[in-house]
């Protein structure tokens, strides 16, 4: 119910929403959660294992009950808790776990066989039959528990994720987070106050304290707007820090859209990384629950959320409210509560020396032992001296103490400290290095004590770092602390519910204990205690205490679980903003890629880059048709491949040659300028890492290549080498990779067309395995004379700038010569039908002998991987050995497929080697593939038997030299 | 985690790649030497030096760790 004055809603201005379909009227300034209770609406959700009727518990973000669906469509978001999500005009919102309605509904029959499903229950019941589970047990599980659901599609729009550097983070902006950004930041330090609220005050903004001598509101404004004029300080409101991480490291979740209608390009969060060089952790504490029977019946609340409810939101949240606590905050609740009109019908206190009231009943010594309601509470039954009595009540405030919100600083590892005269925890001291707890947070609990605290904390970071803390400046505050009962669980004849969420309850805990499972974090397993979407928040300290009182631990609970980030629920959209669809990865595109997609060039991604796949011509089916063509293209006429993407690593300096000695098997410092030589890199333990070219430029200039994938970890091996290894040797090197765009021309008349291309010819008179400075159409380049295709070849280099045109001029003077463009389908086949392998052959488990290159290995110098490539079970001649295969009958060969002797059962342990690249020859008309088998070289002739498991292949193969065309080379040589 | 470059400053643990402990390359042939600094590697629960390729400006930081807190107790140049 509304109330007719008060509240910081602008009641001026009318909004409507919809909960369930149901229309709910609000004001600017409210929650759904404030206008569901001020129209009334108590029953909001069903618990997730029995499917009991919850209410809205609290007034913040550790809501355990009142989580909605928020929107419609793939963009709806589930798990939202009412408290926190802000109303706008048009906002929809369903209520979750509930089949058919939320009033009625029929899942609910779990809560009658609640016997059956206790602690353990999965563990217990769901163990026989095994296949059972996934048939039956789960999907039938699945669907009767849970919360809301994602939709399938993906949502629209993105979260954004974002970065922040400062000297203070102040996390929470009540009284000691406002003090702590105030001295930091008069003193010149760079802040940021995030607070996860919508402005700044945290309590303040519900309790009708003074602070300074203005309504704490008031002055909490005053602050804020002192802060918000300081150039050097942040506020930024609607954010939760949710984790500390190494070296000052924050998360933090903001609100960015998620308050308002959805508009395109406005994200619903933001993740932001904040690097801090100190934080104080001014979180505040949240009002402990009090376990009792039946203490999950709507209308059950914090008084806490009472008061917030009352003062900041004008709502009572009952017309006949009953009490259940002790101390200040009892005492405040009831007087507000009469003072804004509502009765109410009982403080039921369990101090026995509690004093009686003017007003309203007073039950010393009394505590609740049951609640009645259907959908609701109707009614308080207590007891209190030797009698039994109900009350009558809508609402119960119950006001268990606070427990400080230690979480940040327990990030790291630390547990906090049970502190028996505050019972609470307290936050561990100098675990997460940085970090000062301050206010309640830290177990300070009177008002004047945190903004001092706050204050303090504020002034020695600042000081710490440099600056000169201003004088002390601190307002007049309540200075009493309040009081927490004696004890916060009560146990009677019902269940008392710790955990609303997972439906744990005190018994749960109990059975745990007896069945061995006592340690905090067995506990937490076998129940799911603290597991849910709250993490425990508003049931671990309750939860603790019955696991201690059960195992007969004295003096509070007996540890704690694990505090994990983050500190509130964080959408994976959010942490992963950014990433979606082709934000995953950056895209590398070469050169020719306008033209070559034109052409309608399927792509494939190889590493970063996108490399085109086939080039399908009119009349073609298949890409096999393509591919086939283009390769005879190739053996026949003239073929143009882009081998841009190709990592160029540019060589210089006085000990260049000496460089590449100690990187390559082979020796390049032998190599003459001029010349290009193929080297073989190995790691240090003997295998193979990488292959490409090495040209030398000049004495002291070369110019390597290496495979597309392996670019990115040639360099950094490259620097590994340079800066560790051999930092004696005079080199320097650079990625030309994006400066160069590189076409290779391969066919008979390679020469013909790249004579169109020169004004000159004599660069292309150059030998096999030669390189040259060329001007192609007048732009100063490079010719290689290498070939990867095994016919007569060159790779033509230009500046990158050039390489759109020149590669649009090289395609169409291929296709004047009957060739044309060829994809990296026909250049496999044409590197297969060679022997030339890639790292489908080099897949980090093969030495240079397993791949016929052996007499590489240089024995006149070190080299990287020389010592471990000797050793015995490396030059074992048994070992898997690069071989070709033939099917004796032409059938089909698929790399993966795995080789047995004839004869042999097609089983693991008879497997003598496997296929690692297998296609169709449109040379030879029949598949071909390159193999590891073992001893192969020695069994050149055999048949094996191929089995390809996974697709149902048996043929028999013939073994063959791993070169199935032109094996001495004279087309490449020509 | 933040890593100071000695070329680039202080910067997030994502801008650098783990390239293993800083250890000393025997050298030569294969041997018990060889042997241990190819594949046997100490895990202490305390300070290890190890290296760090900064991705963007190539550098090799050697920098002392602390594996129980990543507390980065002596960054700087390689080796």
């Amino acid at each position: 119910m509304r109330l007719a004055t008060g509240g910081m809603i602008d009641r001026e201005t009318q909004l409507s929403f919809r909960f369930d379909g149901r229309i709910v009227h609000a004001h600017p300034g409210d929650t759904v959660a404030s206008a569901l209770l001020a129209s009334g609406i108590r029953l909001v959700g069903r618990s997730f294992k029995y499917h009991r009727p919850r209410g809205i518990l609290t007034a913040g973000s550790e809501e355990p009950n009142a989580l909605l669906t928020v929107g419609k469509g793939p963009g709806r978001e589930p798990n939202v808790r009412a408290t926190v999500q802000e109303v706008w005009d048009g906002l929809e919102t369903q209520s979750q776990n509930r089949w058919p309605a939320l009033s009625l509904d029929l899942m609910a029959v779990n809560d009658l066989a609640s016997p059956f499903f206790g602690a353990g229950f999965y563990y217990k019941t769901f163990m026989w039959p095994r296949k059972a589970w996934e048939a039956l047990y789960e999907p039938v599980i699945r669907r009767a528990a849970g919360l809301g659901a994602l939709h399938r599609d993906p949502g629209p729009g993105e979260d954004e994720k974002a970065f922040a550097f400062c000297d203070l983070l102040v996390v929470g902006g009540g009284p000691a987070g406002l003090m702590a950004a105030l001295a930091a930041g008069r003193a010149g330090a760079r802040v940021i106050l995030a607070e996860e609220d919508t402005r700044l005050g945290g309590r303040l903004l519900a309790e009708r304290e003074h602070v300074g001598g203005q309504p704490g509101a008031e002055w909490a404004a005053s602050v804020a707007a002192e802060l918000a004029a300081m150039p050097n300080v942040r506020i930024m409101t609607r954010t939760a820090v949710t984790g500390a991480y190494d070296g000052g490291t924050y998360g933090a979740l903001e609100r960015v859209g998620a308050h308002l209608a959805p508009e395109a390009d406005r994200p619903r969060y933001a993740f932001w990384r904040i690097t801090a060089k100190r934080a104080v952790l001014a979180a505040g504490a949240l009002e402990r629950a009090m376990t009792f029977s039946g203490n999950d019946r709507p209308g059950v609340m914090m008084a806490s959320a009472v008061r917030a409810y009352l003062n900041r939101w004008a709502v009572a949240p009952g017309k006949e409210v009953a009490i259940f606590g002790t101390g200040r905050a009892a005492r405040a609740t009831a007087e507000q509560l009469l003072d804004a009109g509502v009765t109410v019908t009982g403080l039921i206190d369990p101090d026995p020396g509690a004093r009686e009231a003017q007003d309203y009943p007073v039950f010393p010594g009394g505590h609740v032992i049951g609640t009645h309601g259907r959908q609701g509470l109707s009614l308080v039954k207590i007891s209190h001296g030797l009698v039994e009595q109900n009350i009558r009540a809508d609402c119960l405030a119950t006001a268990g103490g606070w427990n400080p919100q230690v979480n940040i600083a327990c990030h790291q590892g630390a547990r906090p400290v049970w502190d028996a005269e505050r019972a609470a925890f307290l936050p561990p001291e100098g675990s997460v290095p940085g970090l000062t707890p301050a206010g309640s947070a830290n177990g300070t609990f009177s008002t004047a004590a945190c903004l001092t605290e706050g204050w303090r904390a504020g002034a020695i970071a600042a000081e710490d770092m440099g600056h000169k803390a201003p004088a002390a400046d601190l307002p007049e505050a309540e200075e009493e602390a309040g009081a927490t009962p004696a004890s916060w669980v009560y146990e009677g004849p019902g269940r008392a519910w710790l955990d609303f969420q997972n439906d744990v309850t005190t018994k749960d805990v109990k059975q745990s204990a007896a069945e061995g499972f006592s340690a905090p974090e067995h506990m937490k397993r076998y129940t799911t205690q603290g597991m849910a979407t709250d993490q425990g928040k508003m049931s671990n300290v309750n939860a603790l205490s019955v696991l201690a009182a059960a195992t007969g631990v004295a003096g509070g609970p007996a540890g704690t679980t694990t505090y994990r980030p983050p500190y509130v629920p964080v959408p994976i959209s959010a942490m992963g903003a950014g990433a979606r669809g082709s934000g995953f990865a950056p895209i590398r595109r070469s050169a020719s890629d306008a033209a070559v997609r034109e052409r309608g060039a399927p792509m494939v991604e190889a590493g970063l880059w996108y490399r085109a796949s086939y080039f399908p011509r009119a009349g073609e089916k298949t890409w096999r048709e393509a591919c086939d063509r283009e390769v005879r293209m190739v053996r026949h006429k003239v073929g143009v491949c882009d081998v841009s993407t190709l990592g160029k690593i540019d060589v210089q300096g006085p000990d260049a040659a000496a460089f590449l000695d100690f990187v390559y098997t082979g020796a390049m410092s032998t190599l003459k300028t001029g010349r290009v030589r193929y080297g073989l890199m190995l790691r240090e333990d003997g295998y193979v890492m990488d292959d490409g070219t090495c040209a030398r430029l000049g004495d002291s200039h070369y110019l390597i290549t290496t495979t597309t994938a392996a670019a990115g970890q040639v360099m950094q091996h490259f620097d590994m080498v340079a800066q560790v290894l051999r930092p004696d040797l005079d080199v320097t090197f650079t990625s030309v990779t994006e400066a160069w765009a590189q076409f290779a021309v391969a066919g008979p008349q390679a020469r013909v067309l790249l004579r169109t291309l020169m004004e000159d010819d004599t660069p292309l008179q150059i030998p096999f395995m030669g390189v040259t400075d060329a001007r192609v159409m007048g732009v100063p380049g490079r010719l290689f004379r290498i070939s990867f295709s095994g016919e007569l070849g060159f790779e033509v280099a230009v500046p990158v700038a050039y390489g759109a045109a020149l590669w649009r001029l090289i395609v169409a003077q291929a296709e004047s010569l009957g060739g044309g463009a060829y994809g990296m389908e026909a250049l496999n086949v044409l590197r297969v039908e060679k022997g030339f392998i890639t790292h489908a052959e080099i897949d980090g488990r093969a030495t240079a002998g397993d791949i016929g290159l052996g007499s590489m290995m240089s024995t006149r110098k070190d080299y990287i991987g020389r010592a471990a490539a000797e050793r015995e079970g490396l030059t074992d001649p048994g070992r898997e050995r690069l071989v070709g295969l033939k099917p004796v009958d032409g059938a089909r060969l698929t790399a993966g497929g795995f080789l047995f002797s004839r004869g042999a059962a097609a089983e693991r342990v008879n497997a003598e080697g496997y296929v690692t690249s297998a296609c169709h020859s449109a040379t030879l008309g029949r598949d071909i593939a390159l193999a590891f088998l073992k001893r192969g070289p020695e069994r050149i002739g055999e048949v094996v038997r191929f089995v390809d498991h996974l697709r149902g292949t048996d043929v028999l193969c013939l073994v063959c030299e791993p070169t199935f065309i032109d094996p001495a080379g004279g087309r490449m040589r020509a | 985690m933040r890593i100071r470059c000695p070329h680039c400053g202080e910067r997030d643990r994502r801008e650098f790649t783990w390239m293993g402990a800083a250890l000393e390359r025997p050298g030569g042939s294969w041997g018990e030497e060889m042997h241990a600094y190819v594949f046997l590697r100490e895990n202490p629960a305390g300070p290890l030096a190890e290296l760090w390729h900064h991705d963007p400006c190539g550098a090799m930081v050697r920098a002392v760790r602390d594996t129980r807190t990543h507390e980065m107790i002596e960054p700087g140049d390689a080796p």
